[in-house]
């Protein structure tokens, strides 16, 4: 199990990285944590001919609150997350989240951009963007864009990344004091990828009721996907233990679950409603 | 393949070698280096047998490429005990309290745990497992590992009955 | 001072501590790296291997340039074995993804990867037999000409008697079981280190085993080599657990490789190969129909026991060591009065099937132990009552198979597990959690683990290689240490520190002064090796012997140099005494060997002895105790408590025996809860990485208390029972009983290991 062989650049300026991957994007890979991409290619199911390493790219590691949105740069790491990166829902949201991202050894070198750009359906990363909204900006050589989380996961470990771009910054909002967020997964063994996961955001107005939810599942398809009917479900009313089960009754039915040979299809339903009732509730109880 | 020149710190030792880009940290380190303590376990990031500490935090060694450690310092598993070969307070809790067996896995968790006894906050028994996770030990059934690092923790001050508040 | 039974630490670790172990891998600089060419197809035939662009002093070796080469064919000469062979690389049929087909030989490991990728392999795949429903289909592909309808051993046991038992039975309890498939999983994989020595034109053979002794008589064998010429060293080994046992075609090409180029090769197994072509086990299916008295009485047991063994059969205990283990060891502690069973062992194309930690009896147990669980609740008696009722009070005991139990605790380790349970107070939580839509469930195993059994249990099997005696050679140097050589190869089991243990009470010495030096053909007396819970018994009781003949040469000799009888001298503290006259061991030890001519006449002109010990055998037992609780909406199970109550008779070290029982039972919770191997109906491996098997981690581990009992063997010299395998033999039971236990609401029953969480729901789906 050893890599392929590959070319190794280490540029120190992302106009650098920038200039590399408009040449050699096709063949070539940016390098940030490499927790996914090189166990790949330790199976030999990646072969990437060039390595861009962005690890020497100085003031990249950023994560900071700018503008109502938390900014992330492209290096900064999981275990950064750890403790929450700033006040408020989405920053203890994340907190929740990365305990569950592997392991401490990982977490030190995975990074969270570099999560999204490699879109696994069960990333931690993933589904939160998706749940909160994030916003991606990518950058190439002459060229900047902005890609909101919807339309940013396409498939399984495809995005909507071009081979020349690089995915520069990520952004999530900074929920208000009125939200309500919530996270569950489950795995069979601590660090591994869940078999299931929901992130879940509600808005309460004053009188208590559901401004706004937004839940999203991982693991659990493709991509991590929005159960838009079952946040929809909540809107409007208090909360209950009752209309929490029955929107979670509504998420598990509403995708098209992927199947293994450890996981049925109807057993991911299920975890899916365990998943999004626990979160849902977890999110209210605090 | 061309082979990169690169230099590393290992255990304050300072190494020039050149290495294939391709080669993981944990190849140089025993290939190159010639330090043979870093074991190979899964080589692809789950067992963590190659747990070593790259400017003081834990890294997969398997998951890393020797060139990425290019000016940077490592630490293994050989720069723990002295250099008369007195085993440091860790090590000797794991002998004391059989916290290995066949000791294949033994150089990861002692990375790791070294690394955690290093942090400022304090150990307790949650964190403890949390850490040691990640981690994977195929004798023991971690009951004397768990125990050699909680004694090595209640030696050095760190170990807490309560979690603190984080 | 004793020193046997103190919790002494082990002289093993401080050199594994300072990461200055010398595991195979660490001892390949310059050696040319070795990858081997694996079978992509379950089944098909080869039409060609060809490497079109070899680089320079890069190698392609196939099955065509092994010509003289044997093939690796154990034998059975009972229960109708079928001997097949498993060539060291086939040149017509590939029979199991991840069968070597040939090996590249390159300058790196990274290159050889490259060049292996390369090479350009025609197969013409065929239709593959999997499981064991495909291989007993009718008009199923056979595997082996050799094996008819792909059964490669068929062992009957009939008791005539036991139709009428179940004709006179007030009930009658029949299910069905399955065990998953398993693969030890040694954190180390197999390693091989072959190097040629041009000063004697020998073969050094260094290698991740458990057997050294014997995979050089194997291998000699297989090339056509004087064994003498082959050296096999077994240095740090990382974990065996069976696996390394087995006489694997890697090495034998290896041996080759360094003979026919005169150099050094290296094979580094990486986890995907060990995963998919090392060897697995347990993969079973049981099929059990016992009957009962109304008051709870086993009347007799009929025992159908199908093994998947896999594409071919492990050298030397042949593919039938797990039916045939199952097939004997069915009754388990419980008084039988009748048993008839068959057992067989099938051949499919999957990985081939070696001995893992505690070999069918996992299984053996999780059949018996649900059973009486299943009857009791038919009966409506409490199941530790009806456990009690059937256990073996008087010994010796003989078993319907034969086998004699020897003293042993297994009433006594129930009660003292039952105690320490506190059943009352669980029940009590058990009923107040399920009022909050919680389930708790609690459940036993009660078992015995037959170890430390020589070679009149290898041949009862009828087995071409009979193994089971260990030699130890002992010797004082001039200095006065004093040198154990052992032919077992221990990897892990502190026997270098629990043999000085013993070696230093019979010579009055510090351990320290003792070096017990192993895993080195060159170095050591023939002997077996570290399986089957045999260490502590053989390798302790022939240490024992050779150590109290080298004592009795030293009290001879100390007799002498202090005028005084030979019955008159004790030995202590590093002295040789005759009342308060005494000398110093190593003054003894200098005379012996450098003013020989004052005591060459008491007998030999050094201080060495040999000594061998072959005993029947022993049985340890224990109660295992798993408290759980199940999640039933996602089908998790959390263990809340594990108690061992555990009776291996005297413990030489107890730091690591506790050390075995630990290790044990997370490999037997992970047996229950986590590890299996899985194939696609067309052969190809699942679970190739330990992100899809998954041996558990510190979390999922609960903390293991234990309880010691020690009922010493009267059937042993060291008064030990072995106890390496039992912690993996009873957990699986206890947490498959608890399970059910926590499920009864649901009327829930588990027949399949590993309960996984998707198995679990869907029983509670399909029981709603």
């Amino acid at each position: 199990m050893k890599c392929p062989p590959f070319d190794y650049h280490a540029p120190r300026s992302q106009a650098e990285a920038l200039a590399l991957l408009a040449r050699h994007g096709e063949e070539g890979k940016i390098l940030a944590g490499g927790q996914s991409l090189v166990p790949t290619m330790a199976f030999r199911l990646a072969r990437p001919a060039r390595l861009i390493d962005i690890n020497r790219i100085a003031g990249l590691d950023y994560c900071r609150a700018e503008g109502g949105r938390l900014r992330i740069g492209p290096l900064a790491r999981h275990a950064r997350f750890e403790r929450p990166v700033a006040p408020g829902p989405t920053g203890r949201l994340l907190a929740r989240a990365a305990e569950h991202i592997a392991h401490a050894p990982i977490r030190t070198r995975g990074t969270f951009c570099g999560s999204l750009a490699h879109a696994d359906p069960a990333s931690e990363w993933c589904c939160i963007a998706l749940a909160l909204g994030a916003d991606l900006r990518v950058l190439r050589e002459g060229g900047e864009r902005l890609v909101p989380a919807a339309g940013w996961f396409q498939s399984v470990f495809t995005t909507a990344l071009a081979p020349d771009e690089l995915l520069a910054e990520a952004s999530l909002p900074l929920l208000g004091p009125d939200w309500r967020c919530g996270f569950a997964e489950f795995n069979r063994r601590a660090g591994d990828f869940a078999l299931a996961m929901a992130v879940t955001a509600l808005r309460l107005d004053a009188a208590g009721h559901v401004a706004e939810a937004r839940i999203a599942l991982g693991g659990v398809a493709g991509t991590p996907i929005l159960a838009e009917a079952a946040a929809a479900s909540l809107l409007g009313a208090s909360p209950t233990p009752d209309s929490l089960r029955a929107a979670a009754a509504i998420a598990a039915e509403g995708f098209e679950p992927t199947e293994d040979a450890q996981v049925p299809a109807d057993y991911r339903r299920d975890l899916v409603r365990a998943m999004t009732r626990r979160a849902l509730e977890g999110s209210l109880a605090a | 393949m061309s082979k990169m020149p690169i230099r590393l710190t290992v255990n304050g030792v300072p190494h020039e070698v050149a290495v294939e880009p391709r080669r993981s940290l944990a190849d140089t380190l025993r290939d190159e280096c010639g330090l043979t303590g870093t074991h190979l376990g899964c080589e692809h990031g789950v067992c963590g047998a190659c747990t070593v500490l790259l400017e003081g935090e834990p890294v997969r060694a398997c998951l890393l490429f020797g060139v990425q450690a290019d000016g940077r310092a490592v630490r293994t598993v050989e720069g723990l005990a002295a250099a008369d070969g007195t085993l440091d307070p860790l090590q000797r809790a794991f002998w004391e309290n059989h916290g290995l067996q066949c000791g294949f896995c033994t150089p990861g968790f002692l990375m790791l745990a070294t690394w955690m006894l290093e942090q400022p906050e304090p150990v307790d028994e949650a964190r403890l497992r949390h850490v040691l996770s990640s981690n994977l030990c195929r004798c023991t059934g971690y009951q004397n590992i768990l125990k050699s690092v909680r004694a090595a923790a209640q030696a050095l001050g760190k170990w807490t009955e309560v979690a603190p508040v984080r | 001072m004793n020193w046997t039974g103190r919790r002494l630490p082990r002289t093993e670790d401080p050199a594994l501590l300072r990461g200055e172990g010398a595991f195979t891998a660490d001892l390949a600089a310059g050696a040319r790296a070795v990858r081997f060419l694996r079978s992509p197809f379950a089944a098909g035939r080869i039409l060609s291997i060809a490497a079109p662009d070899l680089p320079p002093g890069a190698l392609l070796v196939t099955g065509a340039d092994l010509e003289g080469v044997g093939a690796i064919r154990p034998e059975l000469f009972r229960f109708n074995y079928r001997a097949i062979a498993q060539p060291v690389l086939p040149r017509e049929r590939v029979h199991f993804v991840g069968q070597p087909i040939a090996a590249v030989v390159a300058a790196t490991p990274e290159e050889a990867e490259d060049i292996a990728e390369a090479v350009l392999l025609d197969i013409e795949p065929e239709e593959a037999v999997v499981t064991i429903e495909d291989a007993l289909r009718p008009g199923a592909p056979t595997l082996h000409a050799e094996a008819p309808g792909n059964v490669v051993v068929d062992g009957t046991i009939r008791h005539p008697d036991c139709e009428a038992a179940f004709a006179r039975a007030d009930r009658i309890v029949e299910f069905s079981l399955r065990s998953g498939r398993q693969n030890a999983t040694p954190l180390e994989a197999r390693a091989g280190l072959a190097a040629h020595d041009r000063a004697t034109g020998r073969i050094r053979l260094t290698a991740s085993c458990q057997m050294p002794h014997m995979l050089r008589t194997g291998i000699a064998a297989l090339l056509g080599m004087a064994e003498a010429d082959l050296q096999v060293v077994a240095p740090d080994v990382g974990g065996g657990f069976g696996q390394k046992m087995a006489l694997f075609p890697e090495y034998p090409l290896l041996v080759w490789l360094a003979r026919r180029h005169r150099g050094s090769f290296c094979w580094i197994e990486d986890r995907n190969e060990n995963l998919i072509a090392s060897a697995h086990s347990r993969d079973q299916i049981h099929h059990l129909r016992a009957a009962f008295a109304a008051d709870g009485t086993l009347l007799g047991l009929e025992a159908d026991i199908l093994a998947n063994t896999g594409a071919f059969s492990c050298y030397p205990t042949t593919c039938g060591v797990e039916p045939l283990m199952a097939l004997a060891e069915y009754p388990g502690p419980y008084r039988l009065p009748t048993y008839s069973a068959r057992a067989r062992a099938l051949a499919t194309h999957t990985c081939p099937a070696a001995p893992y930690r505690g070999v069918s009896r996992p299984v053996v147990t999780f059949g018996l132990e649900r059973l009486m669980d299943r009857a009791a609740a038919a009966l409506g008696l409490d199941p530790v009552a009806l456990r009690r009722r059937n256990l073996v009070t008087e010994f010796p005991h003989v078993t319907p198979t034969g086998l004699t139990l020897d003293q042993a605790s297994y009433v006594e380790a129930l009660d003292r597990a039952v105690e320490a349970a506190d059943i009352p107070a669980f029940r009590a939580r058990q009923e107040a959690a399920r009022r909050e839509g919680r389930y708790l469930g609690l459940g036993l195993a009660v078992f015995n683990e037959r170890t430390g059994y020589g070679t009149p249990a290898f041949a009862a099997r009828g087995m071409g290689i009979v193994p089971g005696y260990e030699v130890v050679d002992i010797a004082m140097t001039p200095a006065g240490e004093v040198e154990v050589r052992i032919g077992a190869s221990p990897h892990g089991q502190g026997l270098r520190t629990a043999l000085a243990q013993l070696a230093a009470d019979r010579l009055g010495l510090d351990p320290s002064r003792i070096r017990v030096i192993h895993g080195d053909t060159d170095r050591t007396p023939y002997g077996w090796g570290s399986f089957a819970s045999r260490g502590a018994v053989i390798a302790g009781g022939a240490t024992q012997l050779a150590a109290d003949k080298l004592a009795a040469r030293l009290r001879r000799a100390a007799a002498r140099l202090l005028q005084a009888e030979p019955d008159s001298v004790t030995l202590r503290d590093g002295a040789a005494w005759a009342g308060e006259a005494s000398i110093p061991l190593t003054e003894i030890a200098r005379r012996v060997h450098q003013r020989s001519e004052q005591l060459s006449d008491l007998g030999g002109f050094n201080l060495a002895e040999t000594a061998s010990y072959d005993p029947g055998g022993t049985f340890s037992n224990a109660c295992h105790v798993a408290e759980v609780e199940v999640d039933a909406e996602t089908g998790h199970v959390r263990i809340l408590r594990f108690l061992v109550v555990e009776d291996a008779g005297r413990l030489l070290n107890p730091l690591i025996a506790d050390g075995q029982v630990h290790g044990g039972v997370a490999q037997g919770i992970a047996n229950a809860l986590l590890e299996e191997v899985l194939y696609a109906p067309d052969g190809n491996p699942l679970t190739g990485s330990l992100a899809d098997y998954l041996p558990p981690s510190a979390a999922e581990i609960p903390h293991i208390e234990i309880i010691h009992m020690e009922t010493e063997s009267p059937e042993t010299l060291t008064g030990a029972k072995g106890l390496g395998e039992g912690g993996a033999i009873g957990a699986p039971a206890a947490i498959a009983n608890a399970i059910s236990d926590a499920l009864s609401p649901f009327g829930v029953d588990i027949a399949e290991l590993p309960a996984t969480p998707a198995r679990i729901r869907a029983l509670i789906r399909n029981a709603r």
